[in-house]
């Protein structure tokens, strides 16, 4: 096994690296004829999830309510949220297009989303459950000092929500284009208005129930357009596969992995911002105090990867179904009716067109209803976790403690309507740019910031808070600075002459996460001060906590 | 509440019993990142090998595998929170009863 084999093995990591730039970017799309059944079934959505909030606002009177929905979710109900979370839109579309042009490489793709998930299960939930309360942050900071922890865990939150929320503003106002046939301003305008009603009003439990409809939807539909591609070929993978190969362009090259590797370096750098950065997001974290206990936190994890796994075996077989069913009608999907110049509304409409060619009209306009509702719940969750930095971090651990309930609430809700509005404004801001690198952003920046700081602060004794705050900020930083110099930035979006990126990898997570990591340890081993030796003095206690669960904060506030 | 955390510190079941269980947490971590790796070396090296017909047919060695892999990334994290939320889960309460007597 030479050296060249093992870099080419670590080369094909970088398949999940494809799985981002094709998840996270929609492209520019074609404004297409108003399709009145998506927009009535969209409609049906907003009301009966508006009615839920109704209820739900009822119920959220304390800054507990609004941030963990009083910690009444069970463990399978949260396992449907978090998935929602994590199913975006651009992961149905983005994924089965993949499969709809190169087949099996599309399902290496998928794999490499799920692999975080074990990551969260087997080290994370359960400790998080433990020592949190609101935010991850309330687990970093346990035992070291408020302040610096919390200013720097706020920090991290912002940047990726930040990040995280453009690319789907963006990805919003290019699906209702396609989708429903209306202008790009409309839909940063109704998504920004819907997510704040729901978040302003209902708080985390109407943000969770949206949440588990959009999922329980979004499994419906994928498993309806599945069975219904199987039931054409008589339940026979076989058959399916036979005729996908007879039809496509590539033959059977697309029944074995193709050659979407690129560098070793970026290949194995992808791989661990997919490993890890799902265990730093923020959005994701918060999920794991709104159940009662560890128990529940563990369940809702199972649950979450079992609905997600699922979801991308349901993918797979709706590419394949896309390739048997699109390719030989080439008149009705594809461009003036010819192969060559691509599906109408671009690549990535390969499930949406399969929807209309297995149910009629009237499932593709469901399909599009829950594809655009897909982005409005995420965005919900994005703009909540935002809010809860700003008015738990920030107001009611540094600027204002010992604040009321009631002054955080208002706070939460003033962050959260500013969050909203920012989210409309950088919606249309970036209309026109390219937005491809900004989810591989935002999971590059919490596996260098976010992770690194809750792994050492919570199994590590020896970590103080000078190191945490250091190499979380250094983590921070390095990320957003290397992504900046790379090729995807620099000469994509920044407009630099082709050639002239200064950072050669297509992500920088491999430098930016070791790079904290190692800062958090050099800084703690080299911390003397008497804060450093209290806070390692404090650790038993924590791990007692974090590990028998006594002393946990019950969720139920009431 | 003091003296009872002080007492679950000083008992050596605890100690031992949060050991094991960190130990089976890192080992089911690395089964899971070694079923993905494993693929994805697959892939690097041996595309021959992934691609290869299973029967008569198409489908390649691939498509169960991948499959494969999903599923038993679904199967790793029941059998460990199975395994946490009874066996664990009541270990855990027995350490806490002791020491609250």
């Amino acid at each position: 096994m030479s050296i060249k084999h093992i870099l080419s093995a670590v080369a094909a990591l970088a398949v999940a690296g494809g799985a981002f730039a094709a998840g996270a970017d929609l492209g520019d799309t074609q404004k297409q004829a108003t399709n009145w059944t998506a927009i009535v079934m969209f409609g049906l959505f907003v009301a009966f999830t508006l009615y839920i909030t109704k209820v739900a606002a009822a119920k959220t009177k304390s800054a507990a309510d609004f941030y963990t929905g009083g910690g009444g979710i069970t463990g399978f109900q949260n396992g449907l949220a978090i998935a929602g979370d994590y199913m975006s839109a651009a992961s149905f579309l983005g994924i089965s297009g993949l499969v709809f042009a190169n087949g099996f490489d599309g399902l290496i793709f998928s794999i490499g989303w799920l692999v975080g998930w074990p990551v969260i299960t087997f080290l994370m939930a359960e400790r998080l459950r433990n020592l949190g309360k609101f935010t991850f942050a309330d687990v970093a900071s346990y035992r070291f000092s408020q302040t610096p922890v919390r200013v720097f865990a706020a920090s991290a939150s912002l940047v990726i929500v930040a990040f995280y929320m453009i690319a789907q503003m963006v990805g919003a106002g290019q699906l209702i284009k396609v989708l429903f046939g209306l202008e790009y301003m409309y839909a940063e305008i109704l998504v920004g208005i819907i997510m704040l009603m729901y978040v302003l009003f209902g708080g985390m439990t109407a943000t969770t129930w949206v949440q588990i409809i959009k999922a329980v939807m979004l499994l419906g539909g994928a498993t309806f357009m599945a069975v219904a591609v199987l039931l054409q070929f008589g339940f026979s993978p076989e058959a399916l596969f036979a005729k996908a190969v007879e039809v496509h362009s590539k033959k059977d090259a697309i029944m074995g992995p193709g050659a979407l590797i690129k560098d070793p370096i970026s290949a194995i750098s992808v791989g661990m911002a997919l490993m890890f950065g799902t265990a730093g997001l923020p959005h994701i974290l918060m999920r794991f105090f709104t159940v009662p206990n560890a128990k529940e936190a563990r369940k809702s994890v199972a649950w979450a990867t079992t609905w997600i796994g699922y979801f991308y075996i349901l993918t797979f077989i709706i590419g394949f179904g896309a390739i048997t069913n699109l390719i030989q009608n080439p008149g009705e999907f594809y461009i003036g009716g010819e192969i060559a110049k691509g599906l109408k509304g671009g690549g990535n409409m390969a499930a949406v067109h399969l929807s209309k060619a297995v149910g009629g009209d009237l499932f593709l306009g469901f399909i599009s209803a829950v594809a655009f509702a897909t982005i409005l719940a995420v965005v919900a969750g994005l703009t909540l976790s935002g809010a809860s930095a700003v008015s738990h971090d920030l107001y009611a651990s540094v600027f204002n403690k010992g604040c009321s309930s009631e002054q955080e609430l208002r706070v939460s809700k003033i962050a959260t309507i500013a969050l909203g509005v920012l989210a409309i404004v950088l919606g249309i801001a970036f209309e026109k740019e390219n937005v491809a690198y900004m989810v591989m952003l935002a999971f590059t920046v919490a596996c260098s910031s976010n992770f690194p700081v809750l792994f050492m602060s919570v199994l590590w004794k020896n970590c103080t808070t000078r190191g945490a705050v250091v190499g979380g900020f250094v983590g921070l930083v390095l990320a957003a600075v290397l992504t900046i110099g790379s090729a995807s930035v620099w000469e994509a979006v920044l407009h630099n002459p082709k050639g002239s990126a200064w950072f050669p990898y297509n992500s920088a997570a491999i430098f930016s996460m070791s790079a904290a990591f190692f800062t958090i340890w050099l800084v703690s081993i080299l911390d003397n001060s008497a804060q450093a030796k209290k806070e390692r003095e404090l650790y038993p206690a924590q791990q007692l906590r974090s590990e028998t669960g006594l002393g946990a904060s019950s969720a139920a506030a009431h | 509440m003091q003296d009872v955390l002080d007492r679950i510190t000083k008992n050596p079941k605890f100690h031992e019993f949060i050991a094991m269980r960190s130990r089976y947490s890192i080992i089911m971590a690395i089964v899971s990142a070694a079923i993905y790796y494993g693929f994805i070396l697959l892939v690097a090296f041996d595309k021959e090998l992934l691609a290869k017909k299973i029967g008569a047919g198409v489908t390649s060695l691939g498509v169960p595998m991948g499959v494969g892999v999903i599923v038993l990334t679904i199967v790793l994290t029941w059998i460990y929170v199975r395994r946490a939320n009874t066996e664990f889960d009541a270990t855990n309460e027995a350490i806490i009863k002791e020491a609250q007597k």
